[in-house]
């Protein structure tokens, strides 16, 4: 038993890092209360080191600690995806006015922030359904408390609070499927629960109920409606930093998650299909469930997000909007949906945070995200307008920004696998979504400020730099996206999936 | 044929030319309003030159349309290239750009508007860097939209212009500009949405053979996908005349009908136009709903040729349509600039149904009526912007007996006016005759109805003639002052092409003459599939 731990650490070396990072965090914060300089530098550095041990892993696909993880490229792209969204929103943190208000807090923070991005890892690996809930759980409960940060603030409390209920409740929706998953095949772990079904004797009945009390769960995580009445209030009421960290890395983790068990596990092994193309187990009728999520989540999304006055709430709906995208790449049930889902991550990651950063950075100064309040912007903060107008047109999709080629990917698989009607609305949910984005492009150029105030922009360099380190890829990638979707399709191989 | 100059391909020169200009107009202190404006005028002034280079060396004799070896001034790179994987094919896309006919017209076209556009954006004052860096930007957009041959390539270029356009109109619009912006804005993105999902939709029918590696990959050259050959016979648009291959034509024709703009999507043209500041409008007329003509005959017709011949009646009458709506609206306006918009609609018709006529006759005078068009409603609005310019106003009836005051800016109104209306010995003459007289032959009574748009337009424009230069002059315009040498640059040109087309109009067809016959046999061919009709 030490043998087989002390064997398989080594394969979970960057949980391993940042496992250790988050306990010298803690004792980092011990000593030193007032400064967050030490915790921070900590936590960028057990970062950095676990993304260099997550280097190494590349290439390897095997399975850990009998079956309950995998680490195969499928998890590593993921992984990365989370590593590098944790990385940018610890250093958008360094300068956010709502976290470095709860003074004497900064340890705790950096120590939610970290468990969260843990717990992340180990969802996008795990290949076992009590792995899987573990892990949930473990992101999920660190969200709670970090959604409800700013302790002062009444709608954090609130956010926090909501959260809260509907993760316990939609987590327990999920177990109770999961139990009856063990119940019908006798086993927890994905493969073992794929060769039950594959023999054929399971209730076709019960595995229905099973799965669709499963799919609530993912429902949840990756906020897809009916599931997402959690995600604006939680959006808004919780400090940009943590909400962009939500709407980034928690969102991948989740679409990883289940895209993990509809291929491991629901997979119809013996279909004839042609390559790389997956199909349910008789019974299972997630596709047409995936197809009316994946319609009305976008939809509603958009629809909603057309009312928002509140940027921050604007683009918690936009997210919402961009889960049903990314689930139209994930109906197609093939690698090259799944290649487009992470293409599409990798954009989002870039232009989504890019987004939150630019909303905090104008709340440093004007302390608001009301949309108004960005009337005239363009004149008093070119820069910071310049890139948001750049991310908001990426996030709607058009070229040159890499927002395109995410939709773009996820289009070619649809109308690949020739779902042409479901394109159709997709495609036409993205006009429908121009309209909000340029709302705030229109309020920052368009519109001259109605009681000019004195207000001056004064960006620290760092946060200069990293709007740039996100911009630049943004529109990079909307030109030269070989690599990455190569690295995409690469990526889409997982552990005992052929 | 290949022309060089620094190892560059003449047709990137011309495309990118105006993005260098923006990123030097970008790099210029914001108070040296003077150098921005003469650096914009001198990359596409520099762009002219080229373009009358290329038309200068422009073959003739060669057609292009469906034949990559007839393309000319070819520039081919691999851009994308992702490796082919066990369950997914590679993904290839080539910088590919030549021009042809169609095409060659169209580029000249661009470069003479937007250096016009540029010299009449003298006047702006607000944010001058901003406005020159857009509007470089967006001729970057439309000439990539003409010289592309890669649909992928296309459609970037076609989806880059949408933005600035959005901030021209936004920005140094007029009371409504917002509202227009926008408008303008979901109107082309909703068309140019389908259109991407016809493009998908192609790329996976069609099949060639890699040259590098020899096995069959997906692609999105523009003349691989005009081979009815090149089909997967298992693919969505495979064959012809089915379902999809009928669904993909009208996905891609809304797309194109949005811009051109074609009954019932033209609403967003006269908001655009009346918002616009005066460049932007002559970009709008001059170019822009030249994209949508263009996007037919370059993608639509010999793409789907099945479908373009199944749906050429409805073609003709929404031309029909297009002619007499625009002509009965234009007439009905009171605003100077709403009445050319409206008069676009009209002109514009003329183009489609010349072109739904699929003879030679009708489609030289569509392509001849679209460059023609072009320059002469460029000119129009041109000489609305000159006198919105003294007077802030443009209300025909806050107008008249203007003649005296201002004869030479009356002498250019007057031969753009009946260059509009089609005056023989104006080169608006020449291409409605053909249009007409192509059209003729293929629908005969639904010509005979259209004609009546040309009385129709004369009623209006003779009727605005009138009303602003006849009568006694209003005693508030008693200063008013005659053009400037600056407006004289930008008008004059214009005029002396709308003469010299109308006298010796051989001069732009034989430009076109080649590949408008190659594109009617083409697509009467049914694109060398069986049609079955």
């Amino acid at each position: 038993m030490a043998d087989l731990i002390l064997n398989n650490l080594s394969l979970i070396l960057p949980e391993t890092v940042l496992t250790v990072t988050v306990m010298l965090v803690v004792l980092a914060h011990l000593f030193d209360r007032r400064d967050d300089t030490v915790v921070h530098y900590l936590s960028l550095l057990g970062l950095l080191g676990a993304m260099y041990a997550l280097t190494g892993k590349m290439g390897e696909n095997l399975s850990a600690f009998n079956g309950m993880l995998a680490v195969d490229p499928f998890s590593l792209f993921f992984k990365l995806v989370i590593l590098l969204s944790t990385v940018v929103v610890v250093l958008m943190s360094r300068h956010s006015a709502e976290v470095r208000a709860e003074r004497g807090l900064q340890g705790e923070y950096y120590f939610l922030l970290l468990s969260m991005a843990l717990g992340m890892m180990f969802m996008v690996g795990a290949s076992n359904l009590l792995m899987m809930y573990l892990a949930l759980e473990m992101t999920s409960l660190t969200s709670y408390v970090a959604a409800g940060f700013t302790r002062k603030a009444k709608d954090s409390a609130e956010a926090s609070l909501k959260y809260l209920l509907y993760g316990a409740f939609s987590s327990g929706v999920m177990l109770y499927g999961i139990s009856i998953l063990y119940g019908l095949t006798g086993t927890l772990h994905l493969a073992g629960i794929n060769q039950a079904l594959m023999q054929g004797s399971v209730n076709g009945l019960g595995l229905a109920v099973s799965s669709l009390l499963i799919m609530v769960g993912f429902g949840y995580k990756i906020s897809a409606v009916p599931f997402h009445y959690w995600t604006p209030d939680v959006y808004e009421g919780a400090p940009v930093t943590v909400t962009a960290f939500l709407s980034v890395a928690s969102k991948a983790a989740g679409f990883a998650m289940m895209m993990r068990a509809f291929a491991v596990m629901f997979t119809d092994t013996a279909a004839q299909l042609p390559a790389g193309a997956w199909a349910f187990v008789q019974g299972i009728p997630l596709q047409h469930v995936l197809v009316v999520l994946a319609v009305a989540t976008m939809t509603l999304g958009n629809l909603v997000a057309l009312w928002q006055d509140n940027v921050k709430r604007m683009l918690a709906y936009s997210s919402i909007a961009q889960a049903g995208y990314m689930l139209l790449g994930v109906l197609v049930l093939g690698h090259d949906g799944a290649a487009a889902v992470m293409v599409y991550f990798a954009v989002y990651l870039f232009m989504n945070l890019g987004a939150f950063l630019v909303v905090m950075l104008v709340a440093n100064t004007i302390g608001s995200e009301h949309v108004d309040d960005y009337k005239g912007l363009g004149k008093k903060a070119p820069l910071l307008s310049v890139a948001m107008a750049v991310f908001l047109v990426s996030l709607t999709g058009l070229p040159p920004t890499a927002g395109f080629i995410g939709k773009w990917m996820i289009f070619l698989s649809l109308i690949n696998a020739k779902m042409v009607g479901v394109a159709v609305i997709g495609v036409i949910n993205s006009v429908v979504s121009l309209y909000y984005y340029v709302r705030v492009i229109r309020n920052m150029f368009l519109r001259e400020q109605e009681k000019p105030t004195g207000t001056v922009f004064r960006l620290p360099a760092a946060q200069v730099i990293l709007l740039l380190s996100l911009l630049i890829p943004t529109l990079y990638f909307g030109l030269f996206f070989n690599e990455l979707v190569e690295f995409a399709q690469y990526s889409v191989t997982m552990f005992g999936v052929r | 044929m290949e022309q060089t100059f620094l190892n560059i391909g003449i047709l990137t020169w011309l495309t990118f030319l105006p993005v260098v200009g923006m990123i030097v107009v970008l790099l210029l202190p914001k108070e040296q309003k003077t150098a921005v404006r003469w650096t914009s005028l001198a990359f596409t002034l520099a762009q002219v030159v080229f373009a009358g280079i290329l038309f200068a060396k422009f073959d003739r004799n060669l057609a292009g349309v469906n034949s990559a070896e007839t393309m000319q001034f070819t520039e081919l790179f691999n851009w994308i290239s992702v490796k082919s994987t066990a369950w997914f094919g590679t993904i290839k896309i080539d910088y590919y750009l030549g021009v042809d006919g169609i095409s060659m017209p169209m580029v000249l076209l661009t470069a003479l508007i937007s250096c016009i556009a540029v010299i009449s954006s003298w006047n702006i004052e607000k944010s001058v860097k901003g406005y020159f860096a857009l509007l470089l930007l967006l001729d970057t957009g439309m000439m990539g939209v003409f010289v592309a041959l890669d649909f992928f390539l296309f459609y970037i270029f076609w989806e880059v212009m949408l933005l600035p356009m959005y901030f021209l109109i936004g920005v140094w619009g007029g009371p409504r500009r917002e509202y227009a912006a926008i408008k303008f804005f979901l109107y082309t993105l909703l068309g140019s949405v389908l259109l991407l999902l016809a493009m998908l939709a192609l790329y996976f029918s069609v099949t060639v053979v890699d040259p590098a590696s020899g096995e069959r990959i997906h692609t999105f050259n523009m003349m691989a996908m005009m081979n009815p050959a090149n089909y997967d016979p298992q693919s969505l648009l495979a064959g012809a005349h089915t379902y999809w291959r009928y669904v993909a034509y009208l996905a891609v024709f809304i797309g194109f009908a949005i811009k051109v703009p074609i009954f019932p999507f033209h609403t967003w043209l006269p908001d655009a136009h009346v918002e616009a500041p005066t460049a932007i409008s002559v970009i709008l007329a001059g170019v822009l709903l030249k994209m949508g003509t263009y996007g037919l005959l370059r993608i639509a017709f010999p793409i789907f040729p099945d479908a373009a011949l199944y749906y050429l009646y409805p073609l003709a009458f929404v031309g029909f349509i297009n002619i007499i709506y625009g002509a009965f609206c234009a007439m009905a306006q009171k605003d100077f600039k709403k009445l050319i918009a409206y008069s676009s609609v009209s002109h514009m018709g003329i183009v489609i149904l010349g072109m739904a006529a699929m003879n030679t006759q009708g489609m030289l005078g569509g392509m001849m009526q679209m460059f023609n068009h072009g320059t002469i409603t460029a000119m129009l609005f041109l000489i609305v912007g000159v006198i919105y310019d003294r007077t802030h106003t443009r209300g025909l009836d806050d107008f008249g007996g203007l003649m005296n005051k201002m004869p030479k800016y009356s002498g250019i109104m007057v031969v753009a006016f009946f260059a509009a209306i089609g005056l023989p010995g104006l080169s608006g003459f020449i291409s409605e005759a053909f249009s007409f007289l192509g059209a003729f032959q293929t629908f005969r009574w639904l010509t005979v109805a259209s004609a009546f748009g040309i009385v129709l337009t004369a009623g209006y424009m003779l009727w605005t003639l009138q009303r602003v230069f006849l009568g006694t002059l209003p005693e508030k315009w008693n200063g008013l002052t005659d053009v400037t040498g600056r407006e004289l640059v930008m008008l004059v040109p214009l005029g002396i092409i709308v003469l010299v087309l109308g006298v010796y109009p051989n001069l732009m067809l034989d430009v076109m003459n080649t590949s408008a016959n190659a594109l009617v046999d083409f697509v009467k061919a049914g694109g060398g599939m069986a049609v079955g009709n």
